[in-house]
C-alpha cells in the first residue's frame, strides 16, 4: 500500500479517489448532474462575460481604446488600484495576525472573534456603506469633529479605502484559518526549541507553509476590492475623475447611454478579473500539493 | 561533546481544563542515562515531557536542569533536543537545512560561520548514517530516514537533555525493532540524558536504564526494568506490564560497534 502511495502524485490520487464516487452513480444520473450545472455555468457565467467583451468591442476597436484611456476613466482606474492595494495590504496583515491567533492559541472570546470576522460577508455592503456615511459624514457621530478639523473622510478617497477594507476583511483570515488548523504547530514547536525567534518562525517556517493559501487568498481578497461597488457607491459621491473608482465609472458612463464606452471599462475589470481565475486555480493546486505530500508525510512508513 | 546534567521535577501540577494530566510529579532524571515514561494513554506522560521542554507551562512545581532552575525559561532557550512523534520535520527544507536550522538562527550568537555549520551537520548526518542524503526534501525519505534527520537535527544545538516523544509510535514493526537497538547504543555512545515517551511496554523494557509508569498523572513505580517486571509496585503495573513479556533488561551493548542500520527505502 505505501508502494503504491509513494508512486502516484498527490493531485493523481486525489482525482483518482473522487473519480471512484463519480463512477458509482448510474449514467444517466451523471449525464443530468453534468448537464444542469453545465448549462448553468454557460447561460449565467459564460455568455454575460463573452457579452460584456463583445459590447465593449461593438463599435470598433478605437472607440474601445479611447474609452479606456479617457482621463475621467484614467482617474478610475488609478483610485481602483490605490485603494485595493492599500486595502489588500491592510488586510493581509490583519488576516495573518488573525488566523495565527485564532489557529495557534486558545483564549476567551475566540469564537466571538470568529464570528466578527465574517460580519462583512453577512451584511449587505450597501449596509456597510451607510455605516460610515453615519459614522463619518456631515450629520454622522464625527461629523462635526471631522469637519473642525477639515478632515474629509465621506465623499473623498479614505471613504473608498475604508469602505473597501471593511467588505474584503473576511476573506484572508477566511482562507488561512483552516489551512493553518491543518499544518498544525509541531513544526513551530519544533523551531522554537531549536533557539529561533517568534519572527524566524514566522519568515523560515510558518510563512513557507502558508505561502500558496496566502497567495490564494491575496487574489481572492484583490479581485473582491477591485471589484467592489455596493459599498463604495454609498460612501464616494460619485466625483468624476477625483471619487469615482472603476466600477462607479461604469454605471456612470451606462446611465449616461455611452453603453460602448461603459462596457470597455467592464471589459478591462473582467480581465482582471479572468487573470485572477487563472492565478487562483494555479495557487488551489499548489496548496493541495502541500497539504497533501504532508498527509503521505504523515501516513507512509 | 555534550555536558551530562541530571534533571529534577519538583510537583508538576498541570490541568487541562477539568482533567488533570499531571498531578503533583516530582521526578529525578539521573545524568546520562535513559529514562522511559510508560503508560497508556491520557496518563500524561507526554505532557510530562513537553514540561521538560518548556513546551508546555505547568500550573505549579519546578523543573531543574543540574543545578540551574529552568522553571521560568521559556523553550527557545532550554537547550533541549525534542524529537516529535511525527518528527515535524521541516518539509520545504531539505535534510541540510533540516539538521542546519538550530545552529542557522543562532548563528551571529554562537559565531558560526555557513561552512563551518555545514561541517557540522555533514559530521552529525554521517553520525545517524545518512550521509549523502543532505539533499533530500523529507517526502523522499523512508520513515526510519526521517526519524534519523529529526534526531540529528535535536542533536545538532548540543542540547543539555534529549527528549523524544514516541519515537518508534509512527514506524513498522521491523524498522522499530531495529531502530530500538540502534537509539539504545547511539544513547550509550553520546552519553546524553535522555527521557522517551512510549506506550509500549515492550520498549521501555529493551531499552531504558530505569522505567517510570504513569496512570492517570501520577507515577505508579519508577525502577530498573527489571525491578518493575519482578516487583509490580500496584496492581495496575503488573497488569499493565503483564507476565507474558519478554524477559527484561537491556540488551548487551558493543561500544565499538555500532551497527549499520537495514534500509527500509520504498521503491519509488
Amino acid at each position: 500500500m505505501s508502494q503504491v502511495l509513494f508512486a502516484e502524485t498527490p493531485t493523481k490520487l486525489l482525482t483518482q479517489e473522487f473519480g471512484r464516487v463519480v463512477h458509482r452513480d448510474p449514467l444517466w444520473a451523471r449525464i443530468l448532474l453534468i448537464g444542469t450545472a453545465s448549462l448553468f455555468v454557460v447561460l449565467l457565467v459564460l455568455v454575460p462575460v463573452a457579452f460584456v467583451f463583445v459590447e465593449a468591442l461593438s463599435k470598433g476597436f478605437s472607440v474601445f481604446w479611447q474609452a479606456i484611456n479617457h482621463p475621467d476613466a484614467v482617474a478610475a482606474f488609478k483610485l481602483t488600484a490605490l485603494t485595493s492595494t492599500i486595502a489588500v495590504a491592510l488586510n493581509l496583515l490583519f488576516g495573518l495576525a488573525a488566523a495565527w491567533a485564532i489557529t495557534k492559541f486558545s483564549f476567551r472570546g475566540k469564537s466571538f472573534l470568529v464570528t466578527l470576522i465574517d460580519l462583512p460577508f453577512s451584511v449587505s455592503p450597501v449596509i456597510s456603506g451607510l455605516v460610515f456615511v453615519l459614522l463619518f459624514g456631515a450629520q454622522g457621530w464625527f461629523g462635526v469633529w471631522l469637519q473642525q478639523h477639515d478632515i474629509k473622510i465621506i465623499f473623498a478617497w479614505p471613504s473608498i479605502l475604508l469602505a473597501t477594507i471593511f467588505v474584503t476583511f473576511p476573506f484572508i483570515a477566511r482562507e488561512l484559518m483552516p489551512v493553518m488548523e491543518a499544518l498544525g504547530h509541531e513544526e513551530e514547536e519544533a523551531a522554537v526549541t531549536l533557539g529561533a525567534s517568534g519572527w524566524q518562525i514566522f519568515w523560515r517556517v510558518t510563512l513557507p507553509n502558508i505561502r500558496w493559501a496566502l497567495f490564494y487568498a491575496v487574489i481572492l481578497c484583490s479581485a473582491r476590492a477591485i471589484g467592489e461597488f455596493g459599498a463604495v457607491s454609498v460612501v464616494s459621491g460619485h466625483i468624476r475623475g477625483e471619487t469615482n473608482t472603476a466600477p462607479l465609472h461604469v454605471e456612470l458612463l451606462y446611465n449616461e447611454y455611452a453603453t460602448a464606452a461603459a462596457f470597455s471599462i467592464a471589459a478591462i475589470l473582467a480581465l482582471f478579473a479572468l487573470a485572477s481565475l487563472v492565478l487562483k486555480a494555479m495557487a488551489e493546486r499548489w496548496i493541495t500539493t502541500d497539504l497533501y505530500s504532508d498527509f503521505i508525510f504523515r501516513s507512509k512508513t | 561533546m555534550l555536558t551530562v546534567i541530571p534533571i529534577h521535577l519538583g510537583n508538576i501540577h498541570k490541568k487541562f481544563g477539568t482533567f488533570v494530566a499531571s498531578e503533583n510529579v516530582s521526578l529525578d532524571i539521573r545524568a546520562g542515562e535513559l529514562l522511559a515514561l510508560l503508560g497508556p494513554s491520557g496518563s500524561g506522560k507526554t505532557t510530562l515531557l513537553r514540561v521538560i521542554a518548556g513546551l508546555e507551562t505547568q500550573d505549579s512545581g519546578s523543573v531543574f536542569f543540574g543545578e540551574e532552575d529552568m522553571t521560568n525559561i521559556g523553550p527557545k532557550n532550554r537547550q533541549v533536543g525534542f524529537v516529535f512523534q511525527h518528527y515535524a520535520l521541516f518539509k520545504h527544507m531539505n535534510v541540510l537545512q533540516n539538521v542546519a536550522f538550530g545552529l542557522q538562527v543562532r548563528k551571529k550568537k554562537l559565531g558560526l560561520s555557513n561552512t563551518q555549520i555545514r561541517e557540522r551537520v555533514l559530521e552529525l548526518l554521517d553520525l545517524v548514517q545518512l550521509g549523502g542524503l543532505e539533499k533530500r526534501l523529507p517526502s523522499q525519505l523512508s520513515g526510519g530516514q526521517r526519524q534519523r534527520v529529526a534526531l540529528a537535527r535535536a542533536l545538532a544545538v548540543e542540547p543539555k537533555v534529549l527528549l523524544l516523544d514516541e519515537p518508534f509510535g509512527a514506524l513498522d514493526a521491523k524498522v522499530r525493532r531495529e531502530l530500538r537497538r540502534w537509539l539504545r547504543l547511539f544513547h550509550q555512545q553520546m552519553a546524553i540524558t535522555t527521557v522517551f515517551v512510549t506506550h509500549d511496554q515492550d520498549e521501555a523494557m529493551e531499552i531504558a536504564d530505569r522505567i517510570v509508569i504513569m496512570n492517570h498523572g501520577r507515577i505508579e513505580q519508577i525502577g530498573t526494568p527489571e525491578e518493575i517486571y519482578k516487583h509490580p509496585a500496584s496492581d495496575f503495573v503488573a497488569e499493565f506490564i503483564g507476565n507474558g513479556g519478554p524477559v527484561p533488561g537491556p540488551a548487551p551493548v558493543y561500544l565499538d560497534a555500532i551497527p549499520k542500520i537495514k534500509e527500509y527505502e520504498v521503491e519509488a
